[in-house]
């Protein structure tokens, strides 16, 4: 006497974010088309990142850097894969406290902390994404902040190695005995700034790939991609680790930059904020990440510099409106208002 | 002996909110094909709304208990009709997405209007107290919260298997298309469902009201357990839904008292297990993607 409840997603097409809408459907990266533009972009994506310092407090210039790419690697799965993860949290707070372990307890320039941190994120990614590969969807979502709260709940258990409700304090910044870095945010920005670029460069490298074409088949129809000899859950769970390791980067840069790292990083609130920074930038663009980073990081800090006090209330609207009316994200929508208006004067007639 | 009836009936308590609210959760994803991610935020809404009911127009326990889900019900019928319908006809990621920020707001409003530290509840005269039975001391609220619990489940199966409207429900659960075509409005119940599922969420706030801390972050955790329940016990199915959400209270109690290092984990384990062996869940169907 059970009561069989049919899965929406089995009405609604196989559950991929993009596909349900065409009219949504996420351009193919376009590999071959070298245009001028795109290294106009790229440039401008450089400058910007490399003068964000001079412009905005080097502290909150460094998070919007982690931020976006922490954004990114939640879009490689939602954008490119088509499954959001509701628990990046579990891979950015695992890896900020190890960094931070490790910078406190061995001393080692930061990078090497950060890359112990990264590989923890990358191995505990491992059992987390082969048993959520197992479901597919809304329930992948599901899955995956379930386990992610189950790391938070290890870390609080863990009080001995983690600080409990205290957190890590006093995570060094060691970078080879160069004072100017371990000491002004200014200068420590242009240490690390290297490493988000290159985790933001391996993202790219991993959508323009022949693996990344993978992904985008599973992406728009998982069912063809299995026909054509893919092994569909193999290819999820390697982008899922890459994902968490370019996710557990991203959390060491923010905790080193911090000097201090809590149980907010495992928090599921940080696993809400990223996947609302990449919806907002608009996913399956690679821009937009760092969009989303800067204008929620921006944000923020000047809500409450300002003493406001109700930021959720102000970043839970944005996203409500994002999602009712602008689906393609900030970035997604521009992009479509400049494919339009080149369109509309190649052929007039039109 | 005494001990593990107690930590039982502890455990059949905390499982009683579970089961209510996954209910909740399971008819509404049944019938519109939404995980309601605010599902934890209108718990905690039930639970304040009872203590503030109770503080500014001292409307008593024993009506808070039907008045609060009336305005849960109201409230959910709000949320599908101004917010949730305009993507119900898209991939349930947008809703599920829309439902996290509509979450963000509820719960940062409540943290603005009331702060952060636990309003207070007074358990209800009557159900103070302990319970002697079979010469074990048990507490009352405990006791009343188990079998209210397990009464209003009875009854929503009740009307989901004896009435005219409790069919068509489930009919539309089985297959939306095939009902329509037999002349079925199922648009119509829709919204009446959605504020049903709300007001079993916000229902089991109000029970949970003299129990917990009742604060703006309650139903933050709430709502992963919850939807650890419906992993468990298989998202499609009602019964499901109750049976683990009984089964994952006893589980953290039980861990609470013999490992209470592990007390939470437990929960995640057991669904891990569950993903392993049944990925459909103790109660569900196989998903055929």
């Amino acid at each position: 006497m059970t009561q069989h409840v049919k899965h929406s997603s089995s009405t609604l097409g196989t559950a991929e974010l993009v596909t349900a809408e065409p009219d949504v459907a996420v351009r193919l990266p376009a590999g071959r088309r070298r245009s001028p533009a795109r290294w106009i972009m790229l440039a401008v994506g450089l400058v910007a990142a490399l003068a964000l310092p001079w412009f905005v407090y080097p502290p909150v210039a460094m998070d919007i850097a982690a931020w976006a790419l922490f954004a990114i690697s939640v879009d490689l799965l939602l954008g490119y894969t088509g499954v959001l993860s509701f628990g990046h949290a579990a891979f950015w707070g695992s890896s900020s406290y190890v960094t931070g372990l490790i910078a406190i307890h061995w001393g080692v320039p930061f990078p090497l902390a950060i890359l112990g941190g990264m590989l923890f994120a990358m191995v505990i990614a491992v059992p987390i994404g082969y048993l959520s590969v197992r479901r597919t969807g809304i329930y992948f979502a599901m899955v995956t902040l379930a386990f992610a709260q189950m790391v938070y709940f290890v870390a609080n258990q863990l009080s001995a190695l983690t600080g409990g409700e205290n957190g890590l304090q006093a995570i060094p910044k060691s970078f080879f005995g160069i004072e100017s870095v371990e000491t002004d945010p200014f200068f420590f920005y242009y240490a690390a700034i290297g490493l988000i670029l290159l985790g933001i460069w391996a993202a790219w490298r991993i959508i323009h790939s022949p693996f990344g074409r993978v992904l985008v088949a599973i992406r728009d129809n998982p069912a063809r991609a299995r026909a054509l000899g893919y092994n569909v859950d193999r290819y999820k769970i390697i982008v899922f680790v890459l994902s968490a390791g370019l996710a557990g980067l991203a959390g060491g840069v923010f905790a080193i930059s911090h000097g201090f790292t809590s149980l907010q990083e495992l928090d599921w609130t940080t696993s809400g904020k990223v996947v609302l920074i990449t919806v907002l930038g608009g996913i399956g663009t690679l821009w937009g990440g760092p969009l989303g980073a800067a204008i929620v990081v921006t944000l923020e800090d000047r809500l409450t510099s300002s003493g406001f006090e109700g930021t959720d209330i102000i970043l839970g609207s944005v996203f409500v409106v994002i999602v009712l009316l602008f689906r393609h994200g900030i970035w997604g929508t521009l992009a479509d208002l400049v494919r339009r208006a080149v369109k509309a004067r190649q052929d007039p007639g039109d | 002996m005494s001990a593990f009836v107690q930590y039982t009936v502890q455990g059949l308590a905390a499982g009683g909110f579970y089961a209510l609210a996954a209910l909740g959760l399971a008819v509404i994803f049944g019938v519109l094909g939404v995980v309601n991610f605010s599902h934890g935020a209108c718990y905690m809404l039930g639970a304040v709304a009872a203590a503030v009911l109770l503080d500014v127009l001292h409307v008593h326990f024993w009506v808070a208990l039907v008045v609060v889900p009336i305005l849960l019900f109201l409230v959910g019928v709000l949320m599908e009709r101004l917010l949730i319908r305009w993507l119900l006809r898209l991939d349930p990621l947008y809703n599920f997405l829309l439902t996290f920020g509509l979450s963000l707001i509820l719960v940062d409003v409540v943290k603005r209007r009331y702060g952060v530290s636990g309003l207070p509840y007074e358990r209800p005269s009557g159900l103070q107290g302990q319970l002697q039975v079979g010469g074990i001391g048990l507490p009352t609220y405990s006791v009343f919260v188990c079998l209210l619990s397990l009464l209003v489940c009875g009854l929503v199966w009740l009307l989901l298997t004896r009435t005219r409207m409790g069919m068509i429900v489930r009919a539309s659960t089985e297959d939306a298309d095939r009902t329509r075509a037999l002349g079925i409005n199922v648009g119509r119940w829709v919204t009446p469902v959605f504020g049903f599922g709300i007001a079993l969420a916000g229902l089991a706030g109000v029970m949970a009201a003299p129990f917990r801390a009742i604060t703006a972050d309650m139903g933050g955790n709430f709502v992963i357990i919850l939807f650890a329940v419906v992993v468990i016990g298989g998202l499609g199915s009602i019964l499901g839904a109750v049976v683990a959400g009984f089964l994952v209270g006893l589980v953290e109690a039980y861990g609470q008292a013999y490992a209470p290092t592990f007390a939470q984990v437990a929960i995640f384990v057991l669904m891990a297990g569950v993903v392993l062996f049944r990925p459909a869940g103790l109660f569900g169907r196989d998903e055929t993607a």
